[in-house]
């Protein structure tokens, strides 16, 4: 692990977070491919199977399903499993799993069980990967009832982020930007507090225009909001966090103030988040306003093998775009 | 008896390739005509239990299919036919073992205390009527098929991990062993040494497929040998038989953390569900041949072949299931009344621990919605 004073990685973070999860309750358990002894595709785990033992660790068949459904099952036992999918592009052969018995069991089950479950996966584009590693599909779990889905978009939220994840006592979806894995360090205090899940978070004040974001688009919509500083447009930055429940409430406040609403997320947008938290504002403060609210998200396409993700995904350039139209407008 | 598996006409394997050759002699105890096969008298006793509780399934099963014709309960899958592979499987769990039924085991749930009320309750429609005891280890139906597998294997994984003994009991057909969820379960189970009793009922049919089309493998039990987990076929239809074997594969999973896998050759006699119609792709002859090896007659005749029972008591045992039956019925119905009289708003119970900001919001709207409607 990188020296706390450094600032640690999304990486080392997560790591740390498991390492401290695991230390303090030992029903935790880790469990999926890789991640006991080769400590996890991207490290994520490293370390984790020495010091807590391959009972807890466990190097599972490669199996998604088999690995959300045996993490289900310990939890309706008395653990409090944290299952990885390798890659959220191959989770969908969990998809039954989840919709079926980990969002479902409190509540066909009347309380009788529960499923205090995290599933981590790295999810987005952005590291020059092979086919279905780069893909954001959020919404396939944030539209089931009974689950959250969680996304952080730097190391000290991820480490806050995952702790509230492992607390709760319903499953999490936790979606991890790979992008942001080794992008930048941040430091973590030692006695760090657990986020709460399910509310927005404001990441920079501003008046003119409410730029909502999360994950990996997080930090373009910051680099697009610090440059446009400069041309006198004033942009307050809100990463949501939380998929679902989404915290619409601090979004619209901040909206009422500026008028101006510009989601930038990097999945397909039709059908999206982008779509979801337009349809909250409304809601709630139609009136307030000034011009029509915009989206730059991905496109309705199979995210391009790598040599042309960057031209898939939002850019810096077409965040600025979109909001020096809004303020022409 | 016969076999689904006879494949005598099978392609001569070549030089390198060969036939699986699955040594299985499906285990019999107790001969349709309710002879002992072998002069064994251990678990005789049980057959007695075992027995009132396979008549019990039946008529409640009889009760079930009435009530849903006459639009009182909606769809389930009836279980006639299985009592003896379910049920004696399930005599050999102790209370702390669990149970993870696939929908059809209505017997074994009845076996492990299920309350009668609370099934009717829950086949009327009514969520209320799985108000299980926290912790509860009969777990209620699961519909998607296999997908209680892996799950069981989680949860015998968890259970050895806090050092307990108890074992899980994961109930499904022959269908079932198509899924991959059936596939991943059993390999997890064999890898992690996960302590369950994988207990198929191949009750020929999964709804209008016939096992000879379900796969080209010559048993389901052979399955299991690909995961390095052992495994047995056993008359279905006997529960003597079926007691037996699930003993070996219940002290196998308590003792060593072994999974095992038995194939309990049975047949549904009745529909696959209330919504299915049987005659469409069935030869109602084969029900009939299937009526001669019913599990329940060939218990009954061992019992009154050693004077544990007689007509007077049949007839008392017959009386006391319908009274107790038509107060469970009574039960329910009154339960479903006051039911009837709770606000729509228990549609948002049970979804988190504790409710969301934006489901607090949805159920004030509804509930303002049905104030307003009521005004």
């Amino acid at each position: 692990m990188t020296d706390a004073s450094d600032g640690l990685t999304m990486v080392d973070a997560i790591n740390r977070a498991l390492h401290e999860a695991m230390a303090e309750d030992d029903t935790t358990a880790v469990m999926g491919q890789d991640v006991g002894v080769n400590g996890g595709v991207f490290r994520v785990t490293e370390g984790l199977i020495d010091d807590y033992g391959a009972a807890r660790v466990i190097d599972t068949p490669l199996a998604e399903s088999g690995i959300v459904g045996l993490a289900i099952g310990m939890a309706m036992n008395g653990a409090r499993p944290i299952a990885e999918m390798q890659f959220s592009g191959f989770s969908y052969y969990a998809l039954a799993q989840i919709e079926n018995h980990a969002a479902r069991i409190r509540w066909r089950t009347r309380g009788a069980h529960t499923v205090p479950l995290v599933i981590r996966m790295p999810y987005g584009a952005g590291v020059r990967a092979l086919e279905h590693h780069s893909e954001s599909r959020e919404v396939f779990y944030g539209h089931m009832p009974g689950l959250k889905t969680v996304i952080p978009a730097t190391p000290a939220r991820a480490h806050a982020l995952l702790h509230a994840a492992i607390r709760d006592p319903d499953p999490v979806i936790f979606m991890e930007p790979k992008a942001v894995y080794r992008q930048m360090r941040e430091p973590i205090a030692d006695d760090a507090e657990p986020a709460q899940i399910g509310t927005s978070r404001v990441v920079r004040r501003g008046k003119d225009l409410t730029l909502v974001s999360y994950g990996a688009m997080l930090n373009r919509a910051l680099e697009a909001a610090e440059t446009l500083a400069a041309e006198d447009i004033d942009i307050e930055v809100i990463d949501i966090e939380t998929i679902a429940p989404l915290d619409a409430e601090t979004i619209a406040k901040s909206v009422g103030q500026t008028g101006r609403l510009l989601i930038v997320n990097e999945a397909p947008p039709s059908y999206g988040a982008a779509g979801e938290i337009a349809m909250r504002v409304i809601e709630q403060e139609f009136y307030a306003l000034r011009v029509p609210i915009r989206r730059v998200c991905g496109w309705d396409v199979h995210v391009p093998f790598f040599a042309r993700e960057q031209t898939y995904l939002p850019s810096v350039d077409r965040i600025r775009g979109a909001a020096r139209g809004m303020m022409a407008d | 008896m016969s076999r689904p598996d006879d494949q005598e006409d099978r392609i001569p394997m070549t030089a390198h390739l060969s036939w699986p050759d699955p040594k299985f002699e499906p285990h019999e105890a107790l001969a349709p005509d309710g002879t002992l096969l072998e002069d064994d008298e251990t678990d005789i006793g049980t057959l007695e239990q075992i027995y009132k509780t396979m008549l019990c399934a039946r008529r409640f099963d009889e009760r079930l299919l009435k009530l849903q014709r006459q639009g009182a309960l909606g769809t389930f899958a009836p279980i006639k036919g299985q009592e003896a592979a379910q049920i004696g499987a399930a005599a050999c769990l102790r209370e702390d073992d669990w149970l993870v039924p696939s929908f059809r085991e209505t017997g074994a749930a009845l076996w492990r205390g299920a309350d009668m009320a609370d099934l009717l309750v829950t086949l009327a429609g009514w969520n209320a009527g799985n108000d299980l005891p926290e912790g509860a280890r009969t777990l209620p139906d699961t519909v998607p098929v296999a997908s209680q597998l892996p799950i069981a294997a989680g949860i015998a994984h968890a259970g050895r991990l806090r050092g307990e003994d108890a074992i899980v009991m994961a109930c499904f057909g022959d269908g079932a062993t198509s899924e991959g969820d059936f596939h991943e379960a059993l390999n997890f189970a064999g890898v992690l040494e996960a302590p369950v009793v994988f207990l198929c009922q191949n009750n020929g049919w999964a709804i209008s497929t016939p096992r000879a089309r379900q796969t080209a493998s010559q048993t389901l039990a052979q399955k299991a040998h690909a995961y390095g987990i052992p495994a047995a076929q056993v008359d279905g239809n006997d529960a003597l038989a079926v007691m037996q074997v699930t003993q070996e594969a219940v002290a196998l999973a308590r003792d060593k953390g072994q999974p095992a896998m038995i194939e309990a050759l049975t047949y549904r006699m009745e529909v696959h569900t209330t919504a299915d119609d049987p005659t469409r792709y069935r030869d109602e002859g084969e029900v009939e041949e299937w009526q001669d090896r019913d599990p329940i007659e060939r218990v009954r005749m061992l019992l009154v072949a050693r004077s544990q029972l007689d007509d007077a008591m049949q007839e008392a045992l017959e009386e006391e299931i319908r009274d107790r039956i038509d107060a469970a019925w009574k039960e329910a119905k009154d339960r479903i009344s006051r039911l009837e009289e709770t606000p729509g708003t228990a549609m948002f119970d049970h979804i988190f621990a504790e409710p969301t900001a934006p489901l607090r919001r949805q159920r004030k709207e509804f509930s303002d919605q049905e104030e307003a409607a009521n005004d």
